[in-house]
């Protein structure tokens, strides 16, 4: 025998194939069992009920781009709206004539996301490089170098809000909640009641108190002559809000980790913070990746909570939009393109991390 | 075995590896080492067997600081083991440890798992880490596994790697805790062929194992260890033949059928 071959999978020889798997007739696939069918009726009942109003509203009646305000009285979506609006809804009260600027801050975070994509890439100088790209769209935003005029945070609005407050949330709160959950299983007792605590208590107040907090709270805190952006402030509660639910998520992982690699680590005399960092977390943020996906998707909707503080990010500028008294209160058709815009970004994530689910497990853990 | 042993500096001192006076630990009020007394001489190789729960891994663990004594002292190579981070540092840098479930670093291929540790603890570069690993792993006869995880890898590969990734780290002594326990019965061989060729070479080694073809073949010594005390300690000839307690002849009838 050798033990060579043991690891390799044989190929299927064609002699010693399955046969070709039957293949189920539409009665057996919607009607196989009373449950089924039950289910099937239901669904064909419910569609009945409301596509045809659907298509409708939606197509035959809608009103497209192009079209005049004053058709948009009649029965159908007012598409017109949504295209006359886009600008407003993606962009804010930015200035236009400076469009392009958060429109190259939109480009670069998706380059951003797409350069993360692989885990190949993963390491210090991809960290570097978000640090940068980070910077370079502040800057953008803000304007007041290279010939750029300045543009306040208050004029900051839209998709670019949204997405900065997305990604800076989570990014910033990523490592602190790393700290928090190591500080959680530390054996000394100070990190570990300081973890224990601002984890529980973040995690204890609902994100619309937090953003209050940081809105209204903070400012009469700080000294006197001190003052941070309304922006700043916001962008400060998500992230302790996405650190304290990071932190479990990552404990959790730690947790899996089995002992023996903390020994083999230590009988290697690898130091304590190198095994931290290349032993440990990465096995436990591989083990987690599912719940991770979750806070990310959980956390760039509750970004468009910002709103309540006065922060203008998409969903508040659609509402806005939704208001100008030349169109007639088109609430639906902007909340469905908001909707729509979110669940493409949600969606990506989500099948992203199976993408990266299926990675591991072809290392074949165990 | 007297405490005047362990301080004298002289020629010795010199060829002793491991030093072991009046160990005793706990683990809560569980007496788990008992006033133990060893020592092991460079080149030595010293099986330790005896039933579970006998204080044989607590007792290698201790060398390396993975389980911290309470009473005794432990000396490595002259350097005497305390709760000094630079002692215990210097002890782990020249004793290499080989596990019953192989602690591979699952996340990483074979050959980080031999290389990452010498550019984080030794701070390598990182080519000539990679041309240590690549000369352990054919050592073990296994390169041709070096891109591969240790999850995609058998048992007994898996541990062949373990004890690759240990040998790179250049250790003068090399624990063994059980490394062929976890293994199915055809993949021990190729474990314990590797071990017997370090031996060969004249690596100072402590086993844990109840492979007594192996303590036969190679040990110097063998200690068997029964409720965290040394029971008794001989040559093996006179270890199987002629065991001296009858509680080592209880455990020998045990185990060898």
């Amino acid at each position: 025998m050798s033990i060579a071959t043991l690891s390799e999978r044989p190929e299927l020889s064609a002699a010693s194939a399955p046969p070709p798997a039957a293949r189920r007739t539409l009665r057996q696939i919607f009607f196989a069992d009373l449950f089924s069918s039950v289910l099937t009726v239901a669904t064909g009942a419910l569609l009945i009920a409301t596509v045809p109003a659907a298509i409708d509203w939606a197509v035959l009646d809608a009103v497209w781009p192009g079209g005049d305000a004053r058709l948009c009285q009649e029965q159908g979506a007012c598409w017109a709206f949504i295209a006359d609006k886009l600008r407003f809804i993606l962009f804010g009260v930015y200035p236009p004539e400076e469009q392009w600027r958060p429109l190259l801050v939109i480009g670069l975070v998706l380059g951003g996301v797409l350069m993360t994509l692989s885990p190949r890439l993963w390491g210090t100088k991809l960290i570097l490089g978000w640090g940068v790209l980070i910077a370079a769209m502040l800057t953008l935003m803000w304007g007041g170098v290279f010939g750029m005029s300045v543009v306040s945070t208050n004029r900051w609005g839209g998709l670019p809000v949204t997405l900065l407050l997305a990604v800076l949330s989570l990014g910033l709160g990523f490592p602190f909640a790393v700290v928090l959950a190591l500080g959680r299983r530390s054996t000394s007792i100070v990190p570990r009641i300081l973890s224990v605590l601002t984890i529980e208590v973040v995690r204890g107040l609902p994100l619309v108190g937090l953003l209050f907090v940081a809105s209204i709270l903070l400012p009469l805190l700080l000294p006197a002559g001190w003052s941070i952006d309304k922006l700043g402030r916001t962008l400060a509660a998500l992230t302790i809000f996405a650190a304290a639910y990071l932190a479990e998520v990552v404990r959790g992982g730690l947790q899996g980790v089995s002992g023996g690699q903390e020994e083999a680590a230590r009988a290697l005399g690898i130091p304590r913070w190198k095994m931290v960092w290349h032993i440990i977390l990465p096995q436990a943020i591989q083990k987690v990746i599912p719940p991770l996906t979750n806070t990310a998707i959980v956390m760039v909707k509750n970004t468009s909570l910002v709103l309540i503080v006065g922060v203008f990010d998409m969903l508040s500028a659609g509402r806005a939009a939704a208001a100008d008294p030349a169109w007639p209160a088109p609430y639906a058709e902007t909340y469905l393109f908001v909707a729509t815009m979110y669940f493409i970004i949600c969606f990506g994530i989500s099948r992203y991390s199976l993408w990266l689910e299926q990675r591991v497990r072809e290392k074949d853990y165990r | 075995m007297t405490d005047t042993r362990q301080m004298s500096a002289g020629a010795e001192a010199a060829h002793i590896a491991i030093a072991i006076t009046g160990l005793d630990k706990w683990y809560g009020a569980y007496h788990a080492l008992k006033n133990i007394h060893m020592e092991v001489r460079r080149g030595e190789r010293i099986v330790i067997c005896g039933p579970s729960g006998s204080g044989k891994s607590t007792l290698i663990r201790c060398v390396n600081r993975l389980e911290e004594h309470q009473r005794g002292h432990i000396v490595v190579n002259g350097t005497e083991l305390t709760a000094n981070l630079k002692n215990i540092d210097a002890i782990r840098r020249d004793v290499g440890m080989v596990f019953q479930h192989f602690n591979l670093f699952p996340h990483l291929t074979v050959l980080e798992n031999c290389a990452l540790p010498l550019i984080l603890a030794r701070r390598r570069p990182r080519r000539e880490a990679e041309a240590m690993a690549w000369h352990y792993l054919e050592r073990v006869r296994i390169p041709d596994q070096a891109t591969k995880y240790p999850g995609q890898l058998s048992g007994g590969q898996q541990q062949r790697v373990a004890i690759a990734r240990s040998l790179c780290m250049a250790p003068r002594i090399m624990l063994f805790d059980e490394p062929t326990s976890a293994l199915d019965p055809e993949m021990v061989k190729e474990v314990l062929d590797t071990m017997v060729g370090l031996a060969e070479e004249g690596m100072t080694m402590i086993v844990v194992t109840h492979e007594m073809g192996f303590a036969r073949r190679v040990a110097v010594r063998v200690i068997f260890m029964d409720r965290g005390e040394v029971i008794e300690s001989a040559d093996p000839e006179t270890f199987f033949s002629a065991p001296e307690h009858e509680r080592t002849r209880e455990f020998l009838t045990q185990i060898l059928h």
